[in-house]
Order: structure tokens, then sequence, then C-alpha cells
């Protein structure tokens, strides 16, 4: 086997459908896109070849910033909660009463597709008879707000149900990655005095620090790529207080019939995904990792 | 060893064979169904009502392929079905691909434009016939040439709840003044005025449509639209103001922008909201509609939106326009059977739809010869003595000013922006198409 596997025809054959198909579904559209973006384009007639004009006119556009702007407070407050998701798994990990039950609570969301999610929490943000409002009215509040009908409070209102929705998902990250540290340096450490605190900041946490450097970049990428949910329960309405880029992207391109538009916006978002992958990758380089 | 590995490159390059195999096997199957034997045609039609949520409508197209089928012999009509949403993207995608359904649906206007300027849509004039009401196929006419035939007509009334209305003793307005009146009685009482669902938009800007028609007459906003006028005419920006007066009296539900349509619905349907205005296609909901309970059927009545005191509109003009149409596609390879299907399915469709879907069809009905409940007598009755009917501002705009006019419309509604910025904001955006 060694023998076959140190032949270069042979890497070569065993790559190459997998990179085919990854080049022609993945690679192959990114580069139409940034194709499309040059174009002047609804989707359906000629196209007329217009430069870079699309992109300037993004660099202009307040409506697309607003967007980009609210995406980005979207990547903080994922990257924040983080540190919640952290502090959970932490205490799940450690041999506290029911963590399993708690585990499944928190794993429970990540089994629902986001459409069900948006669904029902469109039911809880319910201006009259929503879970939320409800439960206002009995503490004596008589005029609740329409979350999601309220522009300065329907972002807030979103990011509730997607922090909820990724819980689960970055508490089974650091959970698995905590229970593969060795109980024999956390034996170790007792012995020589560490209350469960240290144990956790000064041990656990320098140990995953390769996992917390991953989730910092999903978190964030994922944060500035996100569509569904919003899409779903405000259609980045009321008139564009809850539009982030990506659904911004796709009202231009389906929702105007400016599909090169919506091409360059696409692919802007692309660059603007990689750079920032490259930063976080840079700012949180250090020389070694940490073993055990 | 050697063996082993030429197996596993064997295996993979079967996978890929299969995954590649998938990704063109759509092609093979459709296109060559027809051929199969040598004189079969098969017109292939995609249409929005599937049978889950459009039951009658299903039905029918059903019963028109099967017929057209006897009658035809060697033509097969294929069916592809899909709803609302996906049916307006896979429309786009399919375009952007030419391979267009050679039979399908479209919608009027804004939606049509692109697909005739590019060429999509073969052109209908030969076939159109006599029979159409007038002002429906003239929606679907870019540049005087008719690319598509409507199947439906639909006028917007407001339908009101009588018993919410007698329990506070009110009339039927006539004038504004009169229906502020029975807002403010209504509100007074704990009871939603108007529901809306104005996170779709599209609902608010009926609202709107109404408001500027009676202040400023039927041709003031059409005209802003196509530039021979301005959104900054005083009778378009006392409109905008009428709606904030009537959002600032709590006339309509509580978190309306935050609400769909299908939403927004509920309220109406339980008898918590007195007034609710909408497109005739709601009809069956208050006649023939088993699923809904026969007393809450009862209770709903229509009036007209009523006339501004010092107006220009009167009381007959309406909002309203065509729904969908059928197109043939340029490119179809049977054209000829295609429109034939077309012409046929029109006529078809004109004799049952209002029976069997609570349709009111695009082409003229005798309504002597068909049992009706009374509402749509009423409407169709309406519809015969309307002055004028004013098609859907998005659908009379071009897709991008269409979708800042629904976001200003929700800025209005929510009194996030003034009715002079309302009016400045459109003119900003139609001046940037120009």
């Amino acid at each position: 086997m060694n023998k076959v596997m140190s032949n270069k025809t042979v890497i070569a054959l065993y790559v190459l459908p997998a990179l085919l198909v990854l080049i022609a579904l993945i690679y192959v559209p990114i580069l139409m896109t940034g194709y499309y973006g040059l174009m002047k384009w609804d989707g359906i007639g000629e196209m007329t070849f217009i430069g870079l004009e699309n992109y300037t006119k993004l660099m202009k556009d307040a409506m697309f910033w607003d967007s980009a702007y609210h995406s980005f407070l979207l990547a903080i407050f994922s990257t924040v909660s983080l540190i919640g998701y952290l502090i959970i798994s932490l205490i799940l990990a450690s041999k506290i009463k029911g963590a399993n039950l708690l585990r499944k609570i928190y794993l429970i969301p990540m089994l629902l597709s986001s459409v069900a999610i948006a669904q029902l929490w469109l039911k809880v943000y319910h201006p009259s008879n929503g879970l939320v409002n409800s439960l206002l009215m009995t503490f004596g509040v008589d005029n609740p707000p329409a979350w999601l009908a309220e522009p300065n409070l329907v972002l807030q209102a979103l990011f509730v149900p997607i922090i909820w929705q990724y819980a689960g998902f970055y508490i089974l990250i650091y959970y698995a990655a905590l229970k593969n540290i060795p109980d024999s340096l956390v034996e170790a450490a007792k012995i020589d005095g560490a209350n469960p605190l240290q144990i956790a900041w000064k041990i656990k946490v320098p140990l995953i620090a390769g996992v917390i450097k991953v989730t910092i970049v999903l978190a964030i990428v994922g944060s500035l790529k996100y569509f569904d949910l919003i899409y779903v329960m405000t259609g980045g309405g009321p008139n564009g207080s809850s539009e982030v880029m990506a659904s911004y992207m796709y009202q231009k391109a389906f929702g105007t019939y400016d599909f090169g538009y919506g091409s360059s916006i696409g692919f802007f978002l692309l660059i603007i995904c990689l750079v920032i992958t490259w930063l976080i990758r840079k700012l949180t380089a250090t020389k070694e990792e940490l073993q055990y | 060893m050697k063996r082993k590995a030429i197996t596993l490159l064997l295996m993979s390059m079967l996978v890929v064979s299969l995954i590649l195999s998938g990704c063109s096997g759509s092609d093979s199957s459709n296109g060559n169904e027809g051929d199969s034997s040598s004189d079969q045609t098969t017109i292939k039609f995609m249409h929005l009502w599937p049978e889950g949520s459009a039951k009658q409508h299903h039905g029918i197209v059903q019963d028109i392929v099967a017929e057209f089928e006897e009658t035809n012999p060697g033509v097969k009509v294929q069916l592809d079905i899909l709803s609302v949403e996906q049916y307006k993207e896979k429309l786009k995608v399919l375009a952007a691909s030419n391979e267009l359904p050679d039979v399908g649906l479209t919608w009027a206007a804004g939606f049509l434009e692109p697909y005739a300027n590019g060429n999509m849509f073969a052109e209908l004039d030969d076939i159109k016939g006599e029979n159409f009401i007038s002002g429906t196929t003239e929606a679907f006419a870019v540049d005087e040439k008719t690319y598509g035939l409507p199947l439906e007509l639909n006028i917007a009334p407001i339908y009101y709840n009588k018993t919410i209305f007698a329990e506070h003793n009110l009339e039927v307005p006539q004038t504004y003044e009169e229906f502020k009146n029975v807002v403010k009685t209504l509100a007074d009482n704990g009871v939603t005025p108007i529901t809306v669902g104005n996170k779709d938009r599209w609902t608010g800007s009926m609202w709107y449509m109404y408001l500027a028609d009676r202040i400023g007459g039927p041709e003031t906003l059409t005209n802003a639209i196509n530039r021979t006028g301005t959104f900054e005419d005083p009778a378009l920006i006392q409109a905008a103001q009428e709606i904030q007066t009537l959002a600032d009296m709590n006339a309509f539900v509580k978190g309306f922008n935050g609400l769909s349509n299908d939403e927004a619905k509920g309220p109406f349907m339980n008898n918590q909201a007195a007034m609710y205005l909408m497109g005739s296609w709601e009809l069956p909901n208050y006649t023939t509609n088993e699923d809904v309970p026969q007393e809450f059927r009862d209770s709903i009545g229509f009036f007209k939106f009523p006339t501004v005191e010092g107006g220009k509109g009167d009381i007959n003009s309406f909002v309203g326009g065509p729904g969908v149409g059928l197109f043939v596609a340029e490119d179809s390879e049977v054209k000829e059977e295609a429109k034939k299907f077309v012409s046929f399915f029109v006529e078809k469709w004109g004799e049952r739809s209002v029976t069997d879907a609570g349709v009111i069809p695009a082409t003229k009905v005798d309504t002597e010869s068909v049992d009706l409940p009374q509402m749509y007598i009423d409407v169709l009755n309406e519809l015969a003595n309307a002055s004028n009917i004013t098609l859907y501002a998005d659908v009379q705009m071009s897709a991008g000013v269409a979708n800042e006019h629904l976001n200003m419309i929700q800025s209005l509604f929510g009194g996030q922006i003034t009715p002079e910025e309302f009016a400045k904001k459109h003119e900003e955006a139609l001046a940037s198409e120009e």
C-alpha cells in the first residue's frame, strides 16, 4: 500500500476526481460571479460589458453599506457570544449533575432547519399573541413593541434566534475539544492546588486555543454571509433596516432583476470574507501551539 | 496491492460518472420523450397551482389538459407544477439558460417586460380574439404587442365584518370622513379597525393607491409613474399624509410592518379585525370555501373605497388588474401546438374558473347561465360598472423602482419618513432610471 501511495501518478489519479468536481462546482461559479459582476444584465436578456461600473456603484451605495454594517454588527455579536458558549461548555465538561440533559437541550436547535426556526420565532415575536408580548403584557406592559416591525429593534430581535440557533454547534465543538484534554493534566493541577477557575482559565482554555481560533473564524465568516433566517423572518425589512449583505445581494439579483449588480455584491462579499479570514489568522498567529 | 489500487480507481471513476450523469440526466429525459414515437408532440406546461395549496385551480388545469389531449390526438401536455415563489425563481433561471417551457404563466407589465424585451416570449396577437375584458390584455403588451393572455382579473374592495359593524352601530361609509369615524369608533372600543400585512408591502401600497386615486383622480398616480406627472403632486403628498393620519389613529393592526399578508388575514378571519382591503381572489373564503365556518362567511360583506371630499376620484374606480396570464416561449419547438393549447386553455378556463375556483376570469362571463354566490355576482357587477381600474403600482413600475416604492410604503406606514420625503424618494428612484 505504501508503495502505491508514494506513486505520484496514483496520487494524482486519486485526487483528480474530487478536484475536478470541486473546481466545477465551487471555483468556476465563483469566477463566473466575478465575470457577471462586470456586466449589465437583467438575468434574461443581453449582457453588456460595463467594466467596473457595478463595483464603483457599490462603493457609493448607501443601502449596501447599511447592510454591510448590519452584517458586521452580527459578526461582532456572534464573536462575543462565543465567550458564553465557551463558559457553558466548560461547565458541561466538568462533571456536573444533569450535564447530559443540558447538552441535549443546547443541541436541539441544531436539528431544526433555519426555515423551521424562522417560523417558530415568527410566532414568538408575533405582535399581539406572540410569546414575548404575551409575557410582557401579563407583567403589565401595556404597549409592547412589535419587534419585527420596529426599525431600531428588528436587528437585535433577529440576533436572538441566530444566537440560539448556533449555540449547540459551538458548544459541541468546545465540548469535544475539552473532552480531549487528558485527565492527568487536570489531576496534576488539582494536586498543585489550583481551583476550578484556575484550571479552566490557565489549563483548559489555552489547550483548546486552536479550536477557539477556528470558531472565531467560523463565527465571523458565517455572520458576514448570513442569510436564511433574516430572509424568511423579515425579508430585510422594514425598509432595509434588517438587510444584511447576502440578503441585499439576493434582493438585487432576484428581486429587482439586476443580476450583474447582485453578482458584484456576491464577489465583493467573497473578497471581504477572504480578507477577514486572513486578518484573523495573522492576528491570532502564535509561534508554537500548546501540546499535551 | 496494485489490484486494490485499480479497484479503488475504478470505483472513484464510477462515482464521478454517476455524479456527472446526474447533472445531465434531466436534459436527456426531457428532450427525448417526445421523439419516442415519431408523430407524438409534447407541450411542456409549467404552472403554479399545486394540488395542496390550490386544489380547485389544479383540478381545472388537469381537466382542461385531459380534454385538450383528447381532442388533439398525438399531442401530449407535460406538466411541471411549482408554488408561486419557486415558480418565479425557476422561470428566471430557465430563461437565463434559454430553456423555458413551451407554455407557462407570467404576470403582467413589470414582470413580463424583461422577458418580452429579451425575446423570450412569443407574440400572441394572432390568437388573442375578442373575448377579453378591455384593459386586461393591454397589461400584457409591450410596444403594442401582446406577449401574454390573461386568465384572471381582480379588483380590490374593502371586505368588512357585518357583525362587528352592527355591534358598534356602524354603517358602511360612503365618504372618507365617515370612514375615519368608523375607524375611530372601532379603535376607541378596542377593536382592530383594519388588518394589513405590510411585511409584503404591496398590501400597504393598495391603501396608498386608493387614497391617491380618490384625492387626485385616476390619472395622477399613473402619470407620476410614466413621468408625465410627478410624485410631488399635492394630491399624492396628501394621500401619503392620510396614510400617516390613519396609522396615528391606530387604524391598522398592531405590528403591521412585521406581518405578512397571510398572518394579517388571521385577525380578520377570527372576527378580531373589522376591515380588510384585498383583491377579489379572497372571495372564495367568504363564499364557497367549506373550510371556513358558514357563520363567518355569512357575516362578511364588501364596500367600495369611500370618496374623499373635494377629491377628483369617483367611487367606481378600482385598484386591481389582471393576475397571471399564459405565455408561449419564443424558442419553443412546438410553437403552433403551444399557441393552440393556449387559446383552448383560455376559452375553457373562462367557462370553468368562476364556478369551480371562484376566479374572475379575464374573459367575459355570462353570469345569467351560471349559479353563483351572491357576493360574486355583486363583485362581477361592480366590475362591469367600474369607471377605471388602476393597475397595482408596483406592477406598473420597473422592478428597481417598484422595490424602492414598496420600501418607502413601509417607511410611510411606520412613520419613519414624512410625506414630502416619500414623494422625493420616488422622484429620485424614477429619475435614476431615465
